[in-house]
Formats: structure tokens, sequence, C-alpha cells
């Protein structure tokens, strides 16, 4: 009996020596996180204000703000989902719904996946070329969000084909022996049962657009603006207008980069300032997709 | 239950037929020349030990198998009274499985709500007439023995529904399309012995109005159930009759070694 305590002691020793070093690789994540998060926060406090909101850059560091800055990542994303989302869902239902498993599938699919490796930079460089000069887009904000869309194009088609391979078999089968047709089966239970998956899967891939520099420089987006794209909403009929998709324009990463190549430290704690307002913005998506994640999938079990 | 001899002499109209069918998974041949009627409003049996093929013969009848890729049919099943061969490429597995219902092993309820589950079929069919739709679903939870359980609570998710409960309503669901052939694919194998009662109870009423094709992997279920009952053995149907004389008195040495339990 002696024995068995024993040993069942020196291998559980295992168990404790794994458990803590699981602990400190996270630690080591969280904390680096956590440090640069502090850091920034106290550096940029001070600048958080109304007005930081709602100016324009400026040659004065104390008057300088981000207004033209987040006005365009917004644009930028809007334009980025509106063409991302339909064509990575359509895409990912083909795939998992509709392609035959033979091996052109499959070199697509490696291929998909190696797109989500491919280096932002190399996606500005075919922007540039086919956007901003061959369609003749310029450097504009459809530009910008036709480069982050190709961008997060893979994350969408994977979180969308990962979601539907989720869905029992059984839920299709039964579809089916009630004589639907395919599309009825993707309309009536693929989307809508894939909803959430797909809906975290384009959050965190717009999530990580928004913080894209490399590409959007590439293409040509201004450094310092000081007006903002025409508004989308017109006084008179037909009521909206989309001049703003031809609009030059500067996002937040962009603008941030500028402030720090600035020698004034003043500068620094705009930057500083205004990279809390990204990293916040970031968590907020992520939050919305947790959120949006949970409602989805409350009324759904299998 | 009536006695076979009075079965037998009642006016037999044969439903589906199933004529030299061979079946492929790939290259690995599952159905071996299986020749066999289904009778109308009458309940028959498959029954053979795991992998006898019982299942894959049962998926023939609505084209299930088309489904995935590698699967090839041979020969014919053919649905009476307009003699449609259903496994001929010129027949849509659409329209087959539109005249023929199934029944799952596990209740595969939709994640919606308990009327839209009923609903679904009709939909699918592009019925759009809200009352249409609403006295169907009536009528086909009435059938499937469960409307009293549910009238009140139509609107909620199926999935609060109990395991026996959500088995009848995926037998609603097959009945709200008025199919002609239904299948059931061991429907109460997920199911406690009182859940598989009441399906029972259920299938035996049925067949009043539908031909029912059931899979089983219980001997006791086939005997208490069925009228007829084929005994299949690694792809081969070694024995078709009436149930009673088939357990009773089987032809074949292998069914008798099977259903007195010395084999499988």
């Amino acid at each position: 009996m002696k024995d068995l305590k024993q040993q069942i002691r020196s291998r559980k020793r295992w168990d404790a020596i794994f458990a803590l070093c699981g602990l400190l690789a996270l630690m080591l994540g969280v904390l680096t996180f956590a440090a640069l998060f502090v850091d920034m926060a106290v550096d940029g406090f001070a600048r958080l204000s109304w007005d930081f909101f709602t100016s324009y850059p400026s040659r004065r560091a104390g008057q300088a703000g981000i207004l033209s800055a987040w006005v365009g990542s917004t644009l930028v994303m809007i334009t980025t989902a509106f063409f991302a989302v339909p064509l990575g869902v359509a895409a990912g239902v083909y795939l998992e719904e509709y392609a035959a498993k033979n091996w052109v599938t499959d070199v697509i699919e490696i291929n998909i996946t190696n797109l989500a490796g491919v280096p932002s930079i190399v996606y500005g460089l075919l922007a540039l070329g086919l956007f901003v000069y061959q369609f003749g887009f310029g450097q504009s904000i459809l530009s910008a969000g036709l480069t982050l869309a190709l961008l997060i194009l893979p994350v969408v088609i994977v979180a969308t084909r990962e979601a539907i391979r989720s869905i029992p078999q059984a839920i299709r089968e039964g579809s089916y022996a009630l004589g639907a047709t395919q599309w009825q089966t993707v309309r009536y239970h693929i989307l809508p049962y894939s909803l959430a998956g797909i809906l975290t899967g384009v959050i965190i891939g717009m999530a990580r657009a928004i913080g894209e520099t490399a590409p959007i420089i590439t293409i040509g987006a201004l450094t310092f603006i000081a007006f903002l794209p025409p508004s989308p909403l017109k006084a008179e009929p037909p009521f909206l207008s989309f001049e703003w998709l031809m609009s030059p324009f500067t996002v937040m990463p962009i603008q941030m980069f500028n402030w720090t190549s600035r020698p004034e430290a003043a500068f620094l704690t705009n930057a500083a300032a205004a990279g809390f307002v990204l990293v916040f913005m970031t968590l907020a998506m992520n939050g919305l997709a947790i959120w949006l994640r949970y409602r989805l999938r409350r009324n759904i079990k299998w | 239950m009536s006695a076979p001899e009075t079965q037998m002499t009642e006016m037999l109209v044969t439903k589906a037929e199933s004529r030299n069918l061979n079946f492929y998974y790939g290259e690995f041949r599952a159905l071996k020349n299986i020749n066999m009627p289904v009778h109308e409003r009458k309940v028959t049996a498959l029954i053979g030990p795991s992998g006898c093929g019982k299942s894959t013969f049962l998926r023939c009848f609505n084209r299930m198998h088309d489904l995935y890729p590698g699967n090839r049919y041979e020969g014919e099943i053919v649905l009476q009274p307009d003699n449609t061969n259903l496994l001929a490429r010129s027949v849509d597995p659409i329209e087959v499985r539109m005249r023929i219902g199934m029944v799952f092993q596990k209740p595969n309820p939709f994640p919606k709500s308990i009327f839209e589950n009923v609903a679904y079929g009709l939909r699918v069919r592009g019925e759009r007439s809200r009352r249409r739709i609403e006295d169907k679903v009536e009528q086909a939870l009435n059938d499937a023995a469960l409307w009293d359980e549910v009238k009140d609570r139509l609107h909620q998710p199926a999935y609060n529904l109990s395991g026996g409960q959500q088995q009848r309503l995926c037998i609603a669901r097959a009945l709200a399309t008025d199919p002609e052939l239904l299948l059931f694919d061991e429907p109460t194998s997920a199911l406690d012995p009182i859940a598989t009662a009441s399906i029972e109870e259920l299938m035996h009423d049925l067949k009043e109005r539908v031909t029912i094709l059931i899979v089983t992997h219980n001997m006791q279920q086939a005997a208490r159930v069925s009228d007829f009952t084929a005994y299949m053995y690694l792809g081969d149907l070694i024995e078709f009759g009436v149930t009673d004389e088939l357990f009773i008195k089987p032809k074949m040495k292998q069914t008798e070694d099977y259903i007195t339990g010395r084999f499988g």
C-alpha cells in the first residue's frame, strides 16, 4: 500500500511541474501585453479628451487629434467587411457543401491556408499594381478596403469552413431526406447554424485588418490628412453618396507611425494615446465577437 | 395481432420492389442481388447482425447514398403504382425523397422550434399559405401522437423535448408531407424502453395509411411490429417471409441460428 502511494506521488509530481511551466508560459504572454498596454495607457492617458477625437492632425502636438484617422479606419473597415464577408462566406460554403472532394479541391484548400501566411506587404504590392493603377481606383478608401479584404479573405474562408464542419451530418441528412435541395439546406440550416462561428471569424479578421499598416502605406495612404471624406449621407435625393470611397484617407496605425517618427516627445504622447484607442477598438471588436457567439449559440444544440 | 392465416388471405399490394439490387461503396460490394417486395400498408422489418447491409439497403430507398461520393447502385427499386425505378439516373433523388420519408437512428430535430421542424418539409416544397401549414403541422403532430404534449409550446426549441418526444417529432416531420413509404433506421436504439414502446405503438397505428420499412437490431421489436421480416447476412438476403412464420419456423438454417441466438 505504501509503495502504491509513493508511486502515485512521484508520478503526480510531473503534473505539478507541467502545470507550473504552462502557467509561466501563459503569464509571460499575458504580462508582456499587460505591461505594454499599461505603459501606453500611462503615457497617453493625459491626451485622451474629446478634442483628441474631434481634431485633425496638426504641427503642434498639443492640438493634434485623430479625427481623420479614426474616421478613415472606420470607413476602410466597412469597405473591407463589405467585400470580404460575402466572398469569404460564399467560398467557404462552396468548398464545404458543393465542391467535389478531389485533388483540385485539395490544391485550392492548401492554397487558401497558404494565403493566410502571405506577408501583408505582398498584398500591398499586389494592390498597388492592381487596384491603384490597373483599375484606376487611386490612393482611395476603396483601394485600401479591397486590399484588406484580400488580406482577411483566407481568415473568413477558414472560419466559415470550421463553423460549417461543426454541424452534424445528421442535420444535413435530415434536411435532404425531406426533399430539400442543396441550396435550401444551406439557406435554412448551414448558414443559420454556422453564423456564430462565421461572425467570430470575420471579426477576428477585421481586428487584424484594423491594425495593418504596411499594405496601406504601400498603396499610398497619406500620413497627414486635415479633412474628412465626403459624407455618405446627403440632404437631397438619393440621400446616399459613395464619393467617400474614392477619397484619400489615413488610418489609425499610420497616424501613430507618423507621430512616433517625429522628434518631439509630445508627439510620442499622442502616439501612445492613439495606440490606446486602437487597442481598445480591437478589444471591443473581439468582445463583440464573444458576445455574438454567446447570443447566437444559445438556441443551437445538438 | 391477427393470425398468420388471416394475414395471408388479405390482398397484398406491392408498394416497392427491389430487383437484382447490388450496391457498392467504392469497390466494396455491400449488397448482393437483393430481390424483395415491400407490401403496401404493412410493416416490413430488416434484421441481421451488424454490417449485414440492412441500413445500406434501407438508405437505397431514398437515395441517401447519393450524398456521398464513390457509391454506386446496380439493379432496380421499383416504386408502385407508377412503376418508377427509384435508382434510375433519370430520376432525381429529390423527387424520390419527396415521396419517401425517413426517420433516423438518433433523433435529429433541427435546432429550430417544434413548429418549424414539422413545417420544414412543406416550406421546402414552396408552401406559403400560413393556414395550410398550420393545419398540416397540427395534423402531423396528431398522427405522431405528440400534439397534446406540445400544442402549448409549438414555438419553443425542439431541443427542450425528451428523446422519445424528439423522435416522434421527427416522425411528424416526415409525415407532414404525406410520404408513400416511410423508412425507419433503428428508430428506437437511442431511446429508453418506455419511449420505445410508444414509437412501436405509433408504428402500429401508422401502417393504416403508410407503408413502413424498418431496420432493427432488436429481434423482439421486429417480431412485435412487423408483418414481414427479411433476414440479411453479409450483404445477402437470406430469407424473407411473413414475420410470424419466419420467427416460428424459419426455412433457412442460418435464419434459425440467428433468431434463436446461436449466432450473431
